[in-house]
């Protein structure tokens, strides 16, 4: 068994660095558009966003299929997500703006779309500080709380999504829609949990 | 008149526009000596160093303005016109004009561009996405036209229509854009002798992807203003409302020139990307210019407009 989740683990690293490569591998080939840094940033958030709703995937998984696998590797696809925004940023900032600390302050007050993605990386970042064992330890009740602010950065990536496109907002709505699936499932099962208890208590 | 680069960065030395200008006179497309003059110009221009931002206003190459569209028609994504346009069939085409004019009709393409004389320029091209790339158009004044079909003095305004084919163009399956794509000037924006009607890239046809056969260039308006595929031409004497104005009033307006100082309500028109063709992942944003370099022949026409409220 501890071979096994060794080697999932293994797999799903090795999976979530496929984008990355693949991004390194067409920069190479010039297959990134006539646009490259728009491409890239296109892609360094579109897989922020889906390998952020496979993380929130992973606790329904669990649910449903009592295998406690998706538990164990919820940790690593946090934090590639976490990886893939500051990619994102640090293209933004870097390669797109050139390092004008001006220009991008005045793109977090001014444009809300940035705002909100500035916002969710901001409550990501203490997330993925904080998501060593001895931290969960030290931080105890206080780490699950912190932790449910990937509720709110779902919310914020996909307002971030769908604020910026310029006419179909198709993509995103899908994404929103997933999104607020896997929310909908956790208050679905909260409530439910909640009524067994409750039976629970009357007999 | 030189159509040159305006500015300071207006060093173009990319060879391929002379092996290009041979190419045209040989094919006997090229009317006027405008490139070739252009060219000399920009080359006696002293060295742009002060300008640390932005240097060279190098041409975009060919394959990049050849593979990254904007044409809904042709699907929503940039790659998407080039491989659904391939079978496009441009010819015959027919372009109608109508309303408030003399000279009303239905005019084969070919025939009525025989009437005017075609050259070469070299435009920045602004999308309002915040992109820009630096295109050799081959076309003619659309004065020409208007003058040609003898408009009315009622008239006030150029109406354009794209074709509308959903066989054709895929993209008008979709509900994107109310369609036929729909584009206007004023009266005197379309007078401009800035304002072209392409039915050239590069010394080369239109290709399809561009908007063949036939299409407007109005270089210090952003791209959307640029009508494609035309097939129809009416003079009115209201402001027509064109597609992207249509879709979202408080975001894209009717005159859409490029102005730094009047941001999208989204994203800010301060800066662009701009788009070479060289390896350009460490080129970052430049400083967009009023009407986008071009005020020199177009801001006369909008003395004491509010460009903030007529954006």
């Amino acid at each position: 068994m501890l071979k096994n989740i060794t080697l999932i683990k293994s797999v799903v690293f090795l999976l979530c660095l496929v984008p990355l490569g693949l991004i390194v591998f067409d920069g190479f080939q010039s297959n990134l558009t006539a646009d490259p840094i728009e491409e890239i940033l296109h892609r360094t958030g579109l897989w922020t966003l889906r390998i952020l709703l496979i993380t929130l995937a992973m606790t329904p998984l669990k649910v449903m299929t009592r295998s406690a696998i998706f538990i164990r590797i919820r940790r690593m696809l946090g934090l590639f997500t976490f990886f893939y925004a500051s990619l994102h940023l640090i293209v933004y900032a870097w390669l797109d703006l050139g390092l004008d600390f001006g220009h991008l302050w005045e793109d977090i007050v001014d444009r809300p779309y940035i705002t909100v993605g500035m916002l969710a990386w901001i409550l990501m970042l203490p997330m993925a500080i904080t998501s060593n064992r001895a931290m969960i330890r030290k931080l105890g009740k206080f780490w699950k709380r912190l932790h449910q602010a990937i509720y709110l950065v779902i919310g914020l990536g996909c307002l971030h999504f769908l604020w910026l496109v310029k006419s179909d907002i198709t993509e995103p709505l899908i994404y929103t829609g997933i999104g607020l699936s896997l929310l909908l499932f956790r208050v679905a099962h909260y409530y439910h949990g909640q009524r067994l208890r409750n039976k629970g208590s009357i007999q | 008149m030189k159509f040159k680069n305006t500015h300071k960065d207006s060093q173009t030395t990319d060879e391929s526009i002379y092996v290009n200008r041979r190419k045209l006179i040989k094919a006997g497309i090229i009317g006027s000596a405008s490139l070739l003059a252009s060219n000399s110009m920009a080359l006696s221009l002293p060295k742009a160093t002060e300008n640390s931002e932005f240097l060279i206003d190098e041409l975009t190459s060919e394959k990049d303005a050849t593979t990254y569209n904007n044409f809904y028609e042709f699907g929503l994504s940039k790659s998407d016109p080039v491989e659904n346009a391939k079978d496009f069939k441009t010819e015959p085409w027919t372009v109608e004009v109508d309303g408030l004019c003399e000279n009303k009709g239905t005019f084969d393409l070919e025939k009525l561009i025989s009437n005017f004389s075609l050259e070469e320029r070299i435009y920045r091209m602004r999308c309002v996405e915040a992109w820009s790339m630096v295109i050799p158009w081959t076309g003619f004044k659309l004065a020409d036209l208007i003058k040609y079909c003898k408009p009315l003095s009622s008239a006030k305004y150029v109406y354009f229509e794209t074709l509308y084919d959903p066989k054709q163009m895929p993209g008008q399956k979709g509900r994107s854009i109310p369609w036929p794509y729909r584009e206007g000037l004023r009266m005197d924006e379309a007078m401009n002798e800035l304002t072209l009607m392409a039915v050239g890239m590069y010394g080369k046809q239109l290709p399809n992807q561009n908007g063949a056969p036939l299409r407007l260039v109005t270089p210090w308006k952003y791209g959307f203003k640029g009508i494609k595929s035309i097939v129809k031409i009416k003079f009115l004497d209201k402001q027509p409302i064109n597609s992207w104005q249509a879709i979202a009033p408080q975001e894209y307006g009717f005159y859409a020139n490029v102005n730094p100082e009047v941001d999208h309500p989204r994203w800010s028109q301060a800066t662009e990307r701009r788009i070479t063709g060289g390896f350009s992942l460490f080129n970052s944003r430049i400083k967009t210019q009023m009407f986008n370099g071009y005020s020199d022949y177009v801001a006369s026409m909008y003395k004491g407009m509010d460009l903030t409220k007529l954006y």
